[in-house]
């Protein structure tokens, strides 16, 4: 599988001396979903701006599909799209005139951009409000027309930062289909977000930074292997018994009607409804009382201080 | 690159038109008074400069003054707020040069200094009967002012942190540069110190020769004017350069 983006050594340290990136070393593959997870200031948009050119390096090489960002600069930038954390476009520009306009940096006759904007505003959903002003957009909308803008020039590489977040379940799961549809097309996608269940839900890869420095890299199955315990919440509609024991898992009454178990790996979920069972609790639902990828991040990156 | 310069300026100047009433309209507004009070009130009992009655001698210095402000605010807004609603990422992280990018923003401000000038002409001429001496000469120095004061508002512009540094500039800068240019008077009747010390102010250069373009009269040759304003030029460019190369926005 050819490679997508190739970092090695990649330091920054900024103007007021601060050490934003210790050396990071990273590897996605062509066509892959790949999640770049991090605590807020561990690097994630350092790493992300400088490979757009809106920062400068201090040190190290990055390639993008075997061009070296430093010589092939504009070769690169065709070959990116970034849909940034923060609303960085001009409020009081008409939506669709925002999509033209970011076709005509990239050299995209206006007559070409326009037919590419109808048909990304129109998988966005905001075609009807195309001469409204980007300002009266609400949130979600927002997100939306700058994931539209970061397609407009049909990069192969999309870089999201942050691209769901403060907006609803709603639309979180349409950006998602999306995202899938374009990942499945072909497009690499590389993500950053504070939702660690989108990266578990969407991405293949993943990669950990901490202080600057990348703590973990691998497969997400493979990471995800390595969380060898589970909790669960165990709902009943019929009363709970007031004492329930077991000495193969944990398990704590949390009231009149659910149960919290802690499960190791070498003990199934089967035998534990059994066992259950023959102390007179029915088991009506199950669920998840956490997120394994958060539990292993906040493991990873605490082991790291 | 030809596709993004139009793009720029494009983008620049429906940014202005959009706001006509606050781009467009003040400065003819400001500029009639002036030519009521200056020229027509207080002009008759000044009386002739340099062979020319006083309101027809202060046009040329009054149409300039709106170039070089309205050249410099709107490149000075315009990528100041472009730099304050992060929308200048927009073209960093598309392959724009920066030359393109900086040509970009000058030309809008030329575009704005070109509308506003035009556009103080034609009120202008409602009221007063004028004559264009050497239209070549008009062009040029309007040209090269409004390119001008265009990169030194880009300069400004990229170096400000707040509302507050793109209007200090213009207010205890600009402003005082652009009255002791011989807006309103002929250098020549300052005191031999004063007169000197106009000699390195850039807008004496401008004013002097595009009074010469209006009404064949200067202080001036016309020649140094153009070299003077031409170094500048090139100067305040690879500045922009050089800043918008190196500064992280």
């Amino acid at each position: 599988m050819s490679t997508a983006l190739l970092i090695k050594g990649l330091k920054k340290t900024y103007a007021n001396q601060l050490e934003a990136l210790k050396g990071i070393d990273l590897c996605v593959n062509h066509g892959d979903f790949y999640a770049l997870l991090g605590s807020n200031g561990a690097g994630k948009t350092t790493v992300i701006g400088i490979i757009c050119g809106l920062l400068n390096k201090t040190s190290g090489s990055i390639k993008v599909l075997g061009f070296n960002q430093s010589s092939h600069v504009n070769q690169v930038k065709k070959l990116i799209g970034l849909m940034p954390q923060e609303f960085n476009f001009n409020p009081f520009e008409p939506i669709e005139e925002i999509l033209i306009n970011q076709a005509g940096y990239y050299g995209i006759a206006k007559s070409k951009a326009k037919i590419q904007a109808e048909l990304l505003l129109k998988e966005v959903d905001l075609w009807e409000k195309r001469f409204d002003m980007a300002k009266s957009l609400s949130g979600g909308m927002k997100r939306r027309l700058m994931l539209a803008r970061a397609l407009i020039h049909q990069p192969k590489i999309l870089i999201l930062d942050e691209p769901t977040a403060g907006v609803d379940v709603k639309i979180r799961h349409s950006i998602w289909r999306f995202l899938s549809k374009l990942n499945r097309q072909g497009m690499t996608i590389i993500l950053t977000t504070h939702y660690l269940g989108e990266a578990e839900l969407l991405c293949r890869n993943v990669a950990i930074l901490n202080e600057g420095k990348v703590i973990k890299q691998s497969s997400m199955k493979a990471l995800l292997s390595q969380v060898d315990q589970q909790v669960l919440i165990l709902e009943s509609l019929s009363q709970l018994p007031q004492t329930i024991t077991s000495d193969r898992f944990k398990c704590e009454r949390l009231d009149d009607h659910s149960l919290q178990v802690v499960l190791n790996s070498d003990i199934s979920i089967t035998s534990v409804l059994h066992n259950l069972d023959t102390q007179g609790v029915i088991v009506d639902y199950v669920h998840s009382a956490q997120n394994r990828l958060e539990t292993l991040f906040l493991y990873l990156t605490n082991k790291e201080k | 690159m030809w596709i993004s310069y139009k793009t720029i300026v494009i983008k620049e100047i429906l940014r202005f038109s959009r706001i006509w009433v606050q781009t467009i309209f003040p400065p003819i507004i400001t500029t009639s008074l002036y030519l009521l009070i200056f020229g027509g009130l207080m002009g008759k009992r000044i009386g002739d400069m340099q062979g020319v009655d006083y309101l027809h001698y202060i046009i040329p210095g009054v149409i300039l003054m709106t170039v070089i402000t309205n050249s410099y605010t709107n490149t000075v807004t315009s990528f100041f707020l472009a730099k304050f609603n992060h929308s200048i990422e927009e073209l960093l992280v598309a392959p724009v040069s920066y030359w393109v990018i900086l040509l970009g923003y000058v030309s809008g401000g030329v575009s704005r200094g070109f509308a506003v000038g035009l556009g103080v002409s034609i009120a202008m001429s409602f009221f007063i009967d004028f004559e264009i001496n050497n239209m070549l000469i008009v062009f040029i120095i309007f040209l090269f002012t409004s390119i001008l004061f265009s990169l030194a508002g880009f300069i400004n512009a990229i170096f400000a942190q707040s509302f507050d540094d793109i209007s200090i500039v213009p207010t205890f800068i600009l402003m005082p540069m652009t009255y002791l240019g011989g807006i309103f008077y002929n250098v020549e009747i300052l005191p031999q110190f004063w007169q000197n010390i106009s000699k390195f102010n850039p807008i004496y250069y401008m004013v002097d020769s595009f009074r010469l373009g209006f009404l064949g009269v200067s202080t001036s040759e016309f020649w140094i004017s153009i070299l003077v304003l031409l170094s500048i030029i090139i100067v305040l460019a690879i500045f922009a350069f050089y800043l918008l190369k190196k500064c992280e926005f």
